[in-house]
């Protein structure tokens, strides 16, 4: 790569030459991380929604013959202090993580988004106010958010996933009011509303279509941020206490058995940084096709 | 110049004052009576309840809640502990340190790290070190911490016996809880400067300076990096506002006794004043850090020194 960027090639558009050779090269790699990400990614889905189908052994079943045994041909990950199969357990885990993470995106992105797109489009004092606001909230640092209202409204499913939202609306509405400022003012919004198009139209039919691709990625890479405050916030021991328990609460019960087993933590926390990767990686290759600044750049 | 930073001050000070506002807000709102959480709603009797809130200044109406509560801040007094009466703001001083050395460390290690693999790989594109770059910073921001960190007890005290596993006295038993937050930080980093440094490589001035027949080191790390060095600090000035809340784990993770276990340990009693008293104290140092990010703009790019 070295000869692409020297000052020889400066006459011979050093730019086009490096982006025939970064085609050439870099499909083959990341293309085929892309996809191993998507395959990864469609386990995990199947693990949520049928983990009967993938894992070998019930999650409650207690083993007490094979007490904290080693990773074997019969226990991939290995089984707990009570017997259970590690790999069960991650594999019913996941339901709940999952959940947590698309469900408090959605709820994050839908709000955030809609609220960003009303302060941009209004503009004004009230976007002024909104702005502001939404500094005031950002100053108070995610996860503390997360955790003080899941600490006030008491360990539940629902509460997880709004304290996680809460603490992800700032992001998303600032994405979203920046986009819309930046169409508001392109010359075919300016025309539409000369020839008296109502707000409504315009906004629905002109603004939001052009607006949703920086919230697609950013809801992308925001799955993964969710994922993993969600289990933060039930490592903690602010999850749901269930009798399956979630990645985060795996691992903070094995916690206890590092010495003795390190397997109870290690494979439910590769379960958690495998997906996250994956989510990531799609989110990266979302920008790159939807960004056009990105993609010169990368 | 000095009139652009007083402007800068005022607002971070509105600015303060309306994190204050809303932290109390959230936390009035919220269902849930603290004064169960402290008496045993089993044997406490309807009187014991009603003095206890009378007490605690709980009866009054909202506005004057606030207004104590606010009185008190201005004389540097976040309010009593409830489940021990403590003051909240030496208790949160006593453990700051702690969460700062933490902070400070990781945010070193991560601005290190990020900063010269970073670049390293935007220079070297497609090499090895772009590939180390490039993992490294899938892997920081994809692990959570409360593994990578359980990971590093497992090897460097469990199994090699290097570190201590737990405790917050002395320098050894600052390295793995910084190594993995300073990890996250990294992988942000590394993302944000070899974006930047390769959106920089491609703009017309490079191509200016090449063609001047400038050494090819000269206008990487004389020119381009300078420009891509911006959002990096951007990006390490929100790590340092946010890692007072990162924290919260890693501190739990290895038992260290700093600001986030005390926020932890009291979200876990419904410990409200001291709950509040820690997210508000964490929104003072964001909003300083930020500050400082903002002033150190203008030492480093004269467009800013200029423009103001």
């Amino acid at each position: 790569m070295k000869e692409v960027i020297s000052a020889k090639t400066v006459w011979q558009a050093p730019e086009l030459q490096a982006n025939a050779q970064r085609r050439g090269r870099e499909f083959d790699v990341s293309q085929l991380f892309v996809y191993a990400s998507g395959l990864v990614i469609l386990f995990y889905v199947l693990c949520a929604l049928a983990p009967q189908w993938v894992a070998p052994y019930e999650p409650t079943l207690m083993m007490t013959d094979k007490i904290l045994s080693p990773p074997s041909s019969t226990h991939w990950f290995g089984t707990d202090y009570f017997g259970r199969d590690v790999f069960s357990l991650t594999v019913y885990g996941s339901r709940d993580s999952l959940f947590i993470g698309v469900a408090s995106v959605l709820v994050g992105g839908l709000f955030g988004g809609a609220l960003g797109a009303f302060s941009g489009y209004i503009g004004g004092i009230v976007d002024t106010i909104l702005m502001r606001f939404i500094d005031i909230v950002m100053t108070i640092p995610g996860i503390l958010l997360a955790l003080a209202i899941a600490a006030a409204l008491g360990p539940h499913l629902f509460n997880i996933i709004l304290a996680v939202a809460i603490s992800a609306i700032p992001g998303y509405a600032r994405v979203m009011r920046g986009q819309i400022m930046s169409i508001k003012s392109r010359p075919f919004i300016t025309a539409s509303r000369s020839i008296g198009t109502p707000h409504r139209t315009i906004i629905l039919r002109h603004v939001l279509p052009h607006s949703w691709s920086p919230l697609l990625v950013m809801a992308t890479i925001g799955l993964g941020s969710s994922i993993l405050i969600g289990s933060g916030l039930s490592f903690l021991g602010l999850g749901i206490i269930k009798e399956i328990p979630d990645w985060g609460a795996l691992l903070s019960q094995g916690r206890g058995y590092l010495t003795v087993a390190w397997w109870i933590c290690t494979f439910p926390g590769l379960a958690i940084t495998l997906f996250v990767l994956s989510v990531n990686l799609i989110g990266d290759q979302l920008r790159d096709m939807l960004d056009p600044k990105t993609s010169r750049g990368r | 110049m000095c009139k652009r930073f007083l402007g800068r001050i005022l607002a971070s000070i509105v600015v303060v004052f309306g994190a204050l506002v809303f932290v109390f807000c959230i936390l009035y709102l919220l269902p849930g009576d603290p004064v169960l959480s402290i008496l045993d709603p089993a044997t406490a009797t309807p009187e014991m309840i009603e003095n206890m809130r009378k007490e605690l200044g709980l009866d009054q109406p909202f506005h004057i809640q606030f207004g104590n509560y606010f009185a008190g801040i201005l004389q540097g007094d976040f309010g009593t502990s409830l489940v021990n009466s403590d003051p909240v703001l030496p208790k949160i001083l006593l453990h700051f340190p702690a969460t700062l050395a933490l902070t400070l460390a990781s945010t070193i290690f991560s601005a290190v790290i990020g900063i010269v693999l970073g670049v390293l790989s935007a220079i070297h594109r497609n090499s090895w070190i772009d590939i180390v770059a490039r993992l490294v910073g899938l892997f920081g921001i994809s692990m959570p911490t409360f593994w990578s960190g359980i990971l590093l007890i497992l090897i460097f005290s469990v199994y090699l016996g290097w570190f201590p596993a737990m405790g917050s006295d002395g320098f050894m038993s600052l390295i793995l809880p910084s190594l993995a937050l300073g990890f996250v930080g990294a992988g942000f980093i590394v993302r944000m400067v070899r974006n930047s440094m390769l959106e920089v490589i491609h703009e017309h001035f490079i191509v200016t300076l090449r063609s001047k027949g400038l050494s090819e080191k000269a206008v990487m790390y004389r020119h381009a990096l300078r420009n891509a060095l911006i959002p990096a600090i951007t990006i390490i000035g929100i790590h340092i506002g946010d890692l007072l809340a990162g924290t919260v784990i890693i501190e739990t993770v290895f038992s260290r006794q700093g600001i986030g276990r005390v926020i932890a340990d009291a979200i876990m009693a419904r410990d409200l004043p001291v709950v509040q008293g820690v997210i508000f104290f964490s929104a003072i140092v964001y909003v300083v850090v930020n500050l400082l990010v903002d002033l150190s703009y203008s030492l480093v790019d004269p467009r800013v020194r200029r423009a103001s």
